[in-house]
């Protein structure tokens, strides 16, 4: 302290430079701050609404709220409700499952598409790849939902029978009865097939900025293709491929529409994929919606507000991912 | 910087020991017959035919825009790197034209290093992992490469300076360190010939002393050709040296000699006025 | 100077014909083997041959490349065999679902669709029968209002981050990618939980704009931002060195100079919600009639005429109305993102 008392003696201290704005500009600040605001704001009211409505249930189921999976609502001779529990769990094992399956088939197409997009596709073959892929990822679920209905069903359920006929012995593609329509693996087919041009357009865009200058370095060494992808794009792209990989992760895990139409919604913990029976916490939502009575609406708003919170995790570690690794590199 | 006459350059020139071609064993060099170069339409460079023989430094000067880095890239096919990119002529290495049908190009890049403007090391790789990089990248098999190493390091004048931290990071060298690094990195996968484009143009003088001190040792064992706006620089390390201009058009080659004769009797005009500092 | 002739310019580095043609000839044997293996062993079916192809195609040509040059060229074929796999995979669905679409959908469209609503007929009549008229003005109404309601906003959030860049320029940012990431069904729920159920008690036009804004607003804050931000910094600092206030800086200078911009910002807003369904059905209602007035009674929309008749149908009738709104929409969305291309493509080389 005291030396740096004898420092600002002897040198002067910046002066401050500060600059009234005029009126107009002082309004104008103002509003666009305020409108600048507004997702903070929209974010904290479904955060709080969501926990308002929801809170009576999370009350009284507390931590089993996610935990159990049992969701019912049993009514007396006259109709009213008599008992009620509310379990997610199952759903949010539905959830992640096809999350997943929808990560690890679609990821790796994404990336590689990608890199062909980037290092082998060239002028207006590109460019037009670029516009279709991006033409795609604009396409809505309810349109991925009844194509993976109606077209991708009969060849996902082939699949389903080759792999439950081969690799049955894994219990994950076990079946307990040859029931493979409407299944997890199909709608995380469907889901695959959706985040694919979110990711690839997110990694394309990242493999696009690797510095020329490395490139050339590898190149000029003798590198090929693959040894100058290995030594140099992967290095730089890999913490935004990871975060945009996540980017689709959190889109699979909020999507309804899709599932709802291509899974067969049934309330029970399924691990094995290949059997048509499961469901996710959003195609609930849409399912017992329409005939819930106001303690269900509640526990529905509950679990809107668990999806909420998880998507939120989901992309706040994407957005963190890409921001550091695309910008930096390495 | 100090002014130059042409006579101070030509004295610098003659004071450095002159390489004569054909005094050592290092094959044939490079040679280029009638090389133009085009970016889509536009015509960057006409009819260059030059000689490297094996063993000399040569420097390419002239100013910005007159096709010399153009020329540079042609020899090794990092020309081809842009898309639009054409060519015509022959560059011949050993007699073989590298742009003959079915040449690997790989092959020729491993022949004929290059290092850039600006010090690229591999900022993912550890010094020691930055030099050896290029066996890695070309799939080489080398036994010893911890000898590899250090020869490579002690060429490019790099090894006192980084003996006890090659398991750090390239990038926590200095520039002159990292051009340096980046020089190692291509001798280690044992070239021909090294195209240096500009090579000191981002670093400070002293690590420029350094890379010339490194490129008159490098000399005695292979061919080096040096793109550079330094004309000091040219007559320091240089035993021929090269005046290219545009004039709007595309590049010409106007006049090779050996680098003392460049500086002190040019035979062009343009050549005199470009040395002696009138334009450029 | 003697004019020397120029030869013509080359290059030699271009994949030749002939190098072409072999690699092409090497992707036909490959089919060749993969029949022949289809024939012969316990492979069956276009799975079976799909995959035997591809696996013996990128062999022979691993096997090439082997012997003309070495090792390394023999791994390099790989990746590209495995990337051209991928981006093959990638567009199989693009052009299996518009290819379904346009083929299903035109059986389901008729010239009297467009001047009639569903109150007359059931979804399992004939594709005649009806309309979705009330449909397609109901889509109009809430994603117009949704409009309304998200392009200032939208705007205000990219003005702050392009314009003040403020402390918290940075979690705004997040903030606003943290949205795009709402689950649409989430942004129903919450339209329910702060308004329908609390305070209207009815499920109109005006909730399914809500909802769609939420979904809406990051869209066009991020497009809006990445504009702003193609506008070179001279210009800002041009006005405000004529001593001119930022308000009209940014009013007189920046915004018409980022005006196409916008536009494109405002039509991949349109484009993110038009096909949403999710918050549709929870908060709009859904009508089988016509409906001009957002703030009463339900409303209709091509999402849910289209819903309605793949989920409560069940005839190929109600199949061929619903594929047919579907080619409605997805000719919507193509034009859209056509006109946001055509827009941005034309600002931004």
């Amino acid at each position: 302290m005291t030396l740096l008392e004898n420092r600002s003696a002897a040198i002067p201290a910046p002066r401050e430079i500060t600059t009234k704005p005029r009126l107009s500009d002082q309004i104008f600040r103002a509003i666009v701050t305020v409108g600048g605001m507004s997702s903070l704001v929209i974010l904290g009211l479904i955060a709080l609404f969501l926990s308002i409505k929801g809170f009576n249930v999370l009350k009284v189921e507390q931590l089993s709220f996610i935990t159990e999976s049992k969701w019912e609502v049993l009514q007396d001779a006259e109709g009213k409700i008599a008992e009620s529990t509310f379990g997610l769990a199952a759903m949010l094992v539905g959830t992640f499952l096809a999350a997943f399956i929808a990560i690890i088939v679609g990821v790796p197409i994404a990336v590689l598409s990608a890199l062909y997009l980037t290092f082998y596709a060239r002028g207006s073959v590109k460019k037009f790849l670029v516009s279709l892929i991006d033409l795609m990822a604009a396409f809505p679920s309810l349109l991925f939902g009844f194509w993976g209905f109606i077209v991708l069903m009969g060849s996902a359920e082939y699949w389903a029978k080759l792999l439950n006929k081969y690799l049955g012995f894994i219990p994950i593609f076990d079946v307990p009865a040859p029931i493979f329509e409407r299944s997890p693996f199909i709608a995380g087919l469907v889901l695959a097939i959706m985040i694919i041009p979110i990711v690839t357009a997110i990694s394309r865009e990242i493999f696009d900025q690797t510095p020329l200058d490395r490139i050339q370095a590898a190149y000029a060494l003798g590198a090929s293709k693959l040894s100058m992808i290995r030594a140099v794009v992967i290095p730089y792209g890999r913490g935004g491929v990871v975060g945009g990989a996540m980017l689709g992760l959190g889109r699979a895990m909020g999507e309804t529409v899709a599932v709802y139409t291509v899974l067969n919604v049934v309330y029970q913990i399924n691990w094995q994929v290949l059997f048509g029976a499961g469901g996710n916490v959003a195609s609930l939502i849409l399912l017992k919606f329409g005939e819930a009575g106001p303690d269900e609406v509640d526990a529905l708003m509950a679990a809107g507000l668990v999806l909420f919170l998880l998507t939120l995790v989901v992309n706040a570690i994407s957005d963190i991912l890409i921001n550091t690794f695309g910008k930096k590199g390495r | 910087m100090q002014a130059t006459t042409p006579s101070s350059l030509a004295s610098v020139a003659n004071n450095r020991e002159q390489r004569v071609p054909g005094t050592n064993l290092l094959g044939t060099g490079l040679e280029t017959r009638g090389v133009h170069a085009w970016f889509g339409k536009k015509h960057v460079l006409s009819d260059v035919s030059l000689d490297f023989a094996a063993g000399t430094v040569t420097a390419l000067i002239g100013p910005s825009g007159c096709g010399k880095s153009t020329y540079l890239r042609t020899l090794n096919r990092m020309h081809e790197f842009i898309p639009t990119a054409a060519l015509a002529g022959e560059v011949l290495l050993d007699g073989q034209d590298i742009y003959a049908a079915g040449t690997d190009v790989t092959k020729i890049r491993l022949k004929v290093g290059m290092v850039f403007q600006k010090p690229n090391p591999f900022p993912s790789m550890t010094i020691g992992e930055n030099v050896l990089s290029g066996l890695k990248l070309a799939q080489l098999k080398k036994s010893n490469t911890d000898e590899l190493l250090e020869s490579c390091l002690v060429r490019a004048g790099l090894w006192s300076e980084v003996k006890d931290r090659l398991s750090e990071h390239g990038g926590a060298l200095s520039g002159g360190q990292q051009q340096r690094l980046c020089i190692a990195r291509s001798l280690a996968v044992e070239p021909q010939v090294l195209l240096m484009d500009e090579p000191c143009s981002a670093l400070d003088p002293g690590s420029t002393f350094r890379i010339e001190e490194t490129i008159s040792e490098l000399a005695k064992s292979m061919t080096i050709v040096i793109v550079t706006h330094n004309m000091q620089q040219a007559a320091r390390v240089s035993d021929y040296t090269a005046f290219f201009l545009s004039d709007g058009g595309p590049g010409v080659m106007v006049e090779t000699a050996p680098t003392s004769k460049i500086f002190s009797s040019p035979t062009d005009k343009r050549t005199e006025d470009y040395v002696t500092g009138r334009f450029g | 100077m003697t004019q020397t002739t120029i030869p013509s310019p080359q290059t030699p580095w271009a994949t030749s014909f002939q190098q072409r043609l072999n690699t092409a000839g090497l992707i036909a044997l490959g089919a060749v083997l993969a029949g022949v293996a289809v024939k012969t062993t316990g492979l069956s079916g276009k799975l079976g041959f799909a995959v035997s192809f591809f696996f013996i195609a990128s062999l022979l040509i691993f096997i090439q490349q082997l012997r003309l040059r070495d090792m390394a060229a023999a791994k390099d074929s790989l990746l590209s065999s495995f990337a051209s796999l991928a981006i093959v995979l990638t567009l199989i669905p693009i052009i299996s679902i518009v290819s379904t679409v346009v083929i299903r959908g035109y059986q389901g469209i008729h010239f009297g669709m467009f001047a009639n609503d569903m109150t007359m007929a059931s979804v399992n009549d004939p594709v005649t029968a009806g309309g979705l008229l009330h449909a397609l003005v109901g889509t109009i109404i809430m994603v117009g209002v949704a409009l309304l309601i998200s392009f200032p906003i939208g705007l205000l959030t990219a003005l702050y981050l392009t314009e003040i860049r403020g402390k918290l320029a940075r979690p705004i940012k997040f903030l606003v990618q943290a949205m795009s990431g709402v689950p649409s069904i989430v942004a129903g729920l919450f339209i329910l939980s702060i308004l329908v159920i609390p305070v209207t008690q009815e499920l109109t036009g005006l909730m399914g704009s809500l909802a769609l804004s939420i979904l809406m607003i990051p869209t066009i804050a991020r497009t809006a931002e990445e504009m702003l931000l193609l506008i070179p910094n001279d210009l800002r600092e041009a006005g405000v060195a004529l001593g001119a206030t930022q308000w009209r800086t940014v009013s007189g200078v920046v915004v018409p100079a980022a005006r196409s911009g916008l536009v494109t910002a405002v039509i991949l807003g349109i484009a993110r919600i038009i096909g949403e369904t999710a918050p549709i059905l929870l908060v709009s209602g859904g009508a089988d009639a016509l409906n001009f007035n957002p703030a009463s009674g339900p409303m209709g929309s091509l999402p849910f005429y289209i819903w309605k008749a793949f989920l409560t149908g069940g005839t190929e009738e109600a199949y061929a109305r619903a594929w047919g709104g579907m080619l409605i929409l997805l000719i919507l969305i193509i034009s859209l993102f056509s006109l946001a291309r055509y827009l941005s493509g034309r600002k931004v080389a």
